[in-house]
């Protein structure tokens, strides 16, 4: 069982410091790397999708060298990938493994969906209440209307 | 209430919405009272309507505040480029309480944020409008000396009409039985509607008006707007259904009355205006009382 566990890892190679985004939706994985804007990234990245997972079935894996996220970068991860771990990885060791996790609020990240909201009109930072987590509906602070997954987009 | 800004109907609560209704009824009784002449009211309506802000500035010169301010943003330095932030924080010197009309969803809520003065939102877009539920709520109670447990109709454009969505909002916490009256395409939306299942009230869809008229304690009335139509030939198919007329009251309960936010088009006809039933117009001029409840109470001048 650990040989077949080492050989998975092996897919996508290790880093020496960095972090591991894992558990990633298959589908998801570059979505993710736009959010976190890894297009234009300029250390070692590494990518897999469509890998096998006991938990998940399919997964995909994103390993970024020499970078540590922020909190806010993690709540925009969660918002599209919310079965996410992130794996602090020091000299090729795990030094923390944490479950990315839909906030309560989300400030500053996503667009208002309502052209009508004043959001997207004046400088004003997004606000959302997250009232539903699970089917990922969010409520805008200012016009008050309700941003859902399918037509959320990121700041 | 002091110094507390109204943006939404639920900034207040319950017991709030009741104190408001009350001072209101005190001012219906004695409507002129000199009690806010220190204070200056500004009204800023970034897009015109004469009626709400007609209301505001009668309910202020009855209690002698000053009012300064705008009626259209053609007459104001949004024309020259002025962001609302920026038009907030300058009025916010010049008067003690602002009150604010903007075409965009969300704007009064922000010039709270940025206001040094209480604002009071006259109606942000197709947001919200709390005034006018205020005033709603003040009619449905003087007319039927409660508020609770009423059968309540809405009839019209319930996709879109601010003003059925916050009143829907706030019966909700009287116990209320909503009857929906709307063709297919301008039904309730399911943002307003969760409010309604979370207290797990009784509602009712239907597409026919009659239907509902001998159940029901208040007949909400509402303006069927063709442009919200994206075929117009459905709008020509649905336009007369919901349109009342003086004979369809005969099966009606004796408490009955009917509401409308105003302006009418042609889904009232006009020989329902001489019907006891007909409130409409009562209604208008309560809105001055529960302004003046409004400005007095967030002032501070009222406890």
């Amino acid at each position: 069982m650990e040989k077949e566990d080492l050989r998975k890892e092996l897919k996508v190679s290790a880093i020496e410091n960095g972090t591991v985004i894992d558990h990633i939706p298959t589908q998801s994985v570059f979505q993710v790397i736009k959010i976190l804007n890894l297009s234009e990234y300029q250390n070692q990245l590494l990518i897999g999708t469509n890998l096998e997972s006991r938990k998940m079935g399919k997964k995909g894996i994103i390993k970024v060298s020499n970078k540590y996220f922020k909190s806010d970068e993690i709540n925009k991860i969660a918002l599209v990938a919310a079965s996410a771990t992130l794996i602090i990885i020091k000299k090729f060791q795990v030094t923390e493994k944490k479950k990315v996790e839909i906030p309560e609020n989300v400030e500053k990240i996503v667009k208002c969906f309502n052209p009508n909201c004043i959001t997207n009109h004046e400088d004003v930072p997004t606000r959302f209440t997250v009232i539903d987590k699970s089917e990922l509906k969010l409520r805008c602070h200012y016009c008050e209307k309700i941003t859902a997954r399918s037509n959320i987009s990121f700041l | 209430m002091k110094r507390k800004s109204l943006v939404s109907i639920n900034d207040f609560s319950r017991e709030e919405h009741i104190r408001i209704l009350d001072l209101a009824g005190a001012f219906e009784k004695r409507p002129r009272q000199r009690i806010l002449e220190d204070y200056v009211v500004a009204t800023l309506f970034f897009e015109p309507s004469t009626r709400t802000r007609l209301s505001f500035e009668s309910a202020a010169t009855h209690l002698g505040a000053r009012v300064i301010g705008f009626s259209d943003s053609a007459s104001s330095s949004v024309q020259k480029g002025e962001s609302l932030r920026d038009t907030i924080l300058t009025v916010s010197n010049y008067a003690d309480i602002i009150v604010i009309r903007h075409p965009k969803e969300g704007s009064a809520r922000f010039a709270s944020e940025v206001s040094k003065v209480p604002v009071i939102n006259a109606g942000d877009g197709a947001n919200q409008h709390p005034t006018q539920t205020l005033l709603d709520m003040y009619s449905i109670r003087k007319t039927q000396e409660t508020l609770d447990n009423l059968n309540v109709a809405f009839v019209g454009d319930l996709k879109f009409g601010r003003t059925v969505h916050s009143l829907v909002m706030a019966l909700c916490n009287y116990n209320t039985t909503f009857h929906l009256v709307s063709p297919t395409e301008l039904k309730l939306p399911s943002s307003v509607k969760i409010h309604i299942k979370e207290r797990n009230l009784s509602y009712y869809q239907y597409a026919d008006l009659q239907e509902v008229i001998p159940k029901i304690d208040i007949l909400y009335m509402t303006r069927i707007q063709k442009e919200r139509f994206s075929d117009p030939i459905e709008y020509e198919k649905v336009k007369n259904s919901y349109v009342l007329r003086n004979v369809m009251l005969e099966g009606a309960k004796s408490n009955l009355k009917i509401l409308h936010p105003l302006p009418r088009v042609n889904e009232i006809m006009t020989d329902v205006d001489d019907n006891p039933k007909a409130y409409y117009f009562t209604q208008a001029l309560n809105g001055v009382f529960v302004r003046q409840a409004l400005l007095a109470s967030i002032l501070g001048v009222v406890e």
